[in-house]
């Protein structure tokens, strides 16, 4: 993992959560975990995905206790590139080469923003190697079991650990 | 994916190329190159990838990556003259 840019525990105020193909399992969990610390803590989270990406969410939270708002990848990107959409904040959930690309267009975008890219999935230190471009990393072999994911989601945003 | 799928293109390098395996195939097989960033506009649909990335024109025709989060990058071949010229104006030139 590459050393954080910033103050762990410092609150962004506009974050954005662009997740990859939910394949894995862990993404979602992972998710819905993020979207709640980040509300918890007073941060607007947008979350962008694909359109199956976004129903497992709309599904598994259907009152939105954790999930806020959401956009359709494609439309998110144009809101970036035509400038009428920022993020203090982008975190990228990726496992596979796909994922890689978007995060590499996320740091060409948004230049100033703080990027983490959460690189999971069966084997991810490979992917995590192809990454030459800043961002702070957060490398974990997690496809199901999303614990180990969380601790280190908690470490590098600065969120106290949680039993649960 | 919007108005690419709706196209009559060919699959150069199909399912499963890694982004770089596109822009390599592209640098090695076609002469004339050239180079835009991310979020560069091609057939109305904003282009992902890791900078730069390679287009490869052979007169009309434009070939580029073309990325979806569940299937990877796809390497895909359009033929569409206005569009290719578009390209030769506002990309940047293999040297």
């Amino acid at each position: 993992m590459t050393e954080p840019t910033e103050t762990p525990g410092k609150v962004p105020e506009n974050a954005l959560l662009l997740l990859g193909c939910p394949e894995a399992p862990a993404q979602q969990a992972i998710a819905l975990y993020m979207a709640h610390q980040f509300r918890t803590h007073g941060s607007d989270l947008l979350i962008t995905g694909n359109p199956s990406v976004l129903n497992l969410l709309r599904v598994s939270d259907t009152e939105k206790h954790y999930i806020g708002d959401m956009k359709v990848l494609e439309k998110c990107i144009e809101e970036i590139v035509e400038k009428r959409r920022a993020a203090d904040l982008c975190i990228v959930c990726a496992h596979n080469d796909a994922a890689i690309a978007y995060a590499a267009t996320m740091r060409h975008l948004l230049p100033q923003s703080r990027l983490v890219v959460i690189i999971f999935g069966k084997d991810p230190e490979p992917l995590a190697a192809s990454i030459d471009f800043p961002c702070e990393k957060i490398v974990e072999k997690a496809v199901h079991n999303p614990m180990q994911l969380k601790a280190k989601v908690n470490e590098v945003f600065g969120w106290a650990a949680s039993r649960t | 994916m919007g108005c690419i799928e709706n196209l009559k293109y060919e699959m150069l390098l199909p399912l499963g190329a890694s982004f770089k395996e596109c822009r390599e195939y592209v640098e090695k097989n076609f002469s004339e190159v050239w180079y835009v960033d991310p979020g560069y506009k091609l057939f109305d649909e904003y282009i992902i990838g890791l900078p730069p990335i390679a287009l490869g024109l052979d007169g009309g025709k434009i070939v580029f990556p073309y990325t979806k989060p569940c299937h990877g990058t796809y390497l895909l071949r359009i033929e569409d003259t206005d569009e290719a010229d578009r390209v030769r104006k506002t990309a940047r030139k293999k040297k």
